[in-house]
């Protein structure tokens, strides 16, 4: 219902490209992937998200060819991987490090994997004119890789990993390097890259942010297992639980007890709030009775002004303002709710004619029943 | 007045800082060159110098045959001895680099260094025990039927010299092309595999160009010192292994014809300048900066 069909990837229904099926790593005795068991569809923007030490990167390193896995299949287009080495799989990777080769030139470093292709001197040219042209570094091949400043080192590598045309390209943290104004950027040139080629990308990153922006699809990853696998918009909306909540974004958590759960829906009592009823799928971890707990994004409150009216589907609750950020465009509240202790986070974007409360104020904050997202 | 003022500005004091070091260099180093430099151009009179300066010295080099000989047999002696040197120490320095794991890599390089804790005299007197004509070797030769006489092309000649150095300066190689082989991002390995490429290719394209400033040093670090080396032909190159600085000791102390000692070390300083810069400028392009 939350779901609308814009959020889904858009080839959801094209088949997969890699399977992964109960794929387990140990590093002697560190299990760094604990079963994984997924698939990556074809043409997707894939990303693999998580607090580092996750085993997001082994992940990737598994798919490239450059780890082996302890137990479990890994299959690229159908192919079984096991015992293929990195140079005999239709994969190719843009490292974090960019590993641009130093010994060579910008048109060398990109032409680099087409030597076994045993092309044509005009026909290579060409071909790496166009890698270049496609990420914007047209007429820099001649250049040396050296010179090269960590965004453009950055297109390189990309070009590099393109011109191989390759099923699917894997991202290691591309963006980790580069300063917020250039991360920015490429941010929506991958984006627009990946469609252009339409092939599979697998991008791994910590910065929720950027998976969000970015992504189809995201597996949030902690500890060597994916805790959710989802669009952004469902990740953000419905997380399945209160790890995945605190890491993607801001969310507010009051105590709550669940009284009837069923498939017509949750009756809860939430500590601050009162009686809610909700619907069965803001539970997407599956509801049952007892001590539970209720979460909330900080946008989906409002702080009603004097005269505000209060909104048709709104449940209202007082409390006093404990904290106050102005920030230009927004404003960050933290408001203590009356009979509760933790004060809650409150965004409110600034409009025409809306004051700010001060610190210390009595505030009148009203919520919708649909916002609310329950852990069991 | 002006005097104080003088020794109080900034140059004065960085210049009478460096003094001592300055002075030291300038005697103990250019002086001496200087000095062999201007012996190169007098004539030896009978028990002393003739001040008049003369090319004579630098004609008989290219009149008498010998010198030239020798100095081809120096050049060709340690250019093998080098390229024997650096293509063993290669996959040592390669080894030590890429398979020792990481916290037993200072100690694999302590140990190559053991050899020079004896005296390199002592280390020349061991090669002849090996290579002699009853030497290890040999013996052991014999002893399994292979051989029914020693083989005598083992030591005292250009041969023996060749091994000797080899083994003297392997450390000296290893040295400069294992740190070269360490500053490798690994990922670049990766890099040229996930490119489409096997690990010997990649070795090729990636890892030996990368390694040429380490192998370009080696390379400089053993033929340098090697043309001129004098104890190793002395003690087991025979006759037919005698090269350029045994000609230059025979010049000064045993003809005591100093102009020619020096006229011989000053060409013989020349011509490996000369190479050497060859040498650097074919491999320019590997010796680029590189951030």
């Amino acid at each position: 219902m939350t779901n609308s069909p814009a959020t889904a990837a858009p080839n959801a229904a094209s088949k997969p490209i890699i399977q992964l099926r109960g794929l387990q790593k140990y590093y002697g005795d560190y299990h760094a992937l604990r079963g994984i068991t997924t698939d990556i569809r074809e043409g997707e923007f894939f990303s693999l998200l998580g607090p580092s030490g996750c085993g997001k990167t082994t992940l990737l390193r598994c798919i490239a060819g450059f780890e082996d896995w302890s137990a479990g299949d890994l299959s690229i287009d159908g192919a079984n991987m096991e015992n293929v080495p990195a140079n005999k799989r239709p994969t190719n990777m843009v490292f974090q490090s960019y590993a641009i080769f130093p010994h060579l030139s910008v048109a060398e470093n990109v032409g680099f994997g087409l030597r076994r292709a045993r092309l044509p001197k005009e026909e290579l040219n060409k071909r790496v004119s166009e890698a270049l042209d496609m990420v914007g570094l047209g007429g820099y091949g001649k250049r040396a890789a050296h010179a090269l400043s960590g965004g453009q080192r950055q297109r390189v590598a990309l070009a590099r990993a393109l011109i191989l045309k390759p099923k699917v390209l894997l991202l290691d943290e591309p963006l980790s390097a580069l300063d917020k104004k250039m991360r920015e950027q490429m941010q929506s040139e991958l984006r627009r890259l990946q469609r252009q080629v339409g092939i599979t990308f697998i991008l791994v990153t910590h910065d929720q942010e950027e998976a969000l922006i970015m992504s189809d699809r995201i597996a949030v990853m902690f500890e060597g297992t994916i805790e959710q696998l989802a669009t952004p918009q469902q990740l953000y909306r419905r997380p399945v639980s209160r790890k995945v909540a605190e890491f993607i974004g801001i969310m507010n958590f009051l105590p709550a007890t669940v009284s009837r759960a069923d498939a017509t829906g949750i009756d809860v009592e939430v500590v601050g709030l009162g009686r809610a009823t909700i619907a069965a799928e803001q539970c997407p971890a599956g509801a049952k009775t007892g001590a539970a707990s209720v979460g909330f994004r900080p946008e989906t409150m409002t702080v009603l002004y004097d005269n505000d009216p209060v909104p048709a589907s709104g449940q209202i609750v007082t409390g006093t303002v404990a904290e106050v950020v102005y920030f230009g465009d927004m404003t960050y509240y933290d408001i203590k709710l009356d009979g509760v202790e933790k004060p809650i986070s409150i965004s409110m974007r600034n409009v025409v004619g809306r004051p700010v409360l001060e610190r210390g104020a009595h505030a009148r904050v009203s919520w919708d029943n649909g916002a609310l997202v329950l852990f069991c | 007045m002006n005097l104080r003022k003088l020794f109080r500005s900034e140059a004065a004091s960085g210049y009478l800082l460096l003094s001592p070091t300055a002075i030291f260099s300038i005697v103990v180093m250019a002086a001496p060159l200087i000095a062999v430099v201007l012996f190169s151009f007098m004539t030896a009179g009978y028990l002393k110098i003739i001040w008049t300066p003369t090319l004579a010295n630098y004609v008989t080099l290219l009149d008498q045959p010998i010198y030239v000989t020798l100095m081809m047999r120096s050049l060709i002696v340690a250019a093998v001895a080098t390229a024997a040197t650096v293509f063993s120490a290669l996959p040592i320095a390669y080894f030590i680099s890429f398979f020792v794991p990481p916290e037993r890599k200072s100690l694999w390089l302590f140990l190559i260094t053991i050899p020079f804790w004896t005296s390199y005299l002592i280390r020349v007197f061991l090669w002849k025990v090996i290579l002699g004509y009853n030497g290890v070797i040999n013996s052991a030769f014999l002893g399994l039927g292979i051989i029914h006489e020693p083989m005598t092309f083992l030591l005292y000649n250009a041969n023996a010299v060749v091994i000797t150095l080899a083994h003297a300066y392997a450390p000296f190689a290893i040295l400069p092309i294992f740190v070269s082989l360490e500053k490798i991002d690994r990922s670049l390995l990766e890099a040229g595999q996930d490119l489409g490429e096997s690990r010997f290719m990649t070795f090729i394209r990636v890892t030996l160009p990368l390694a040429v400033p380490g192998v370009v040093a080696s390379v400089l670090i053993v033929f340098i010192p090697t043309v001129g080396d004098y104890v190793t032909p002395t003690l087991v190159g025979g006759n037919n292994g005698q090269m350029v600085a045994n000609l230059i000791e025979n010049s000064y102390f045993k003809l005591g014809n100093y102009p020619l000692g020096s006229a011989i070390s000053v060409s013989a300083m020349g011509i490996v300048t000369v190479i050497c810069l060859i040498f650097l400028f074919l491999n320019r392009r590997f010796l680029r900066s590189r951030s």
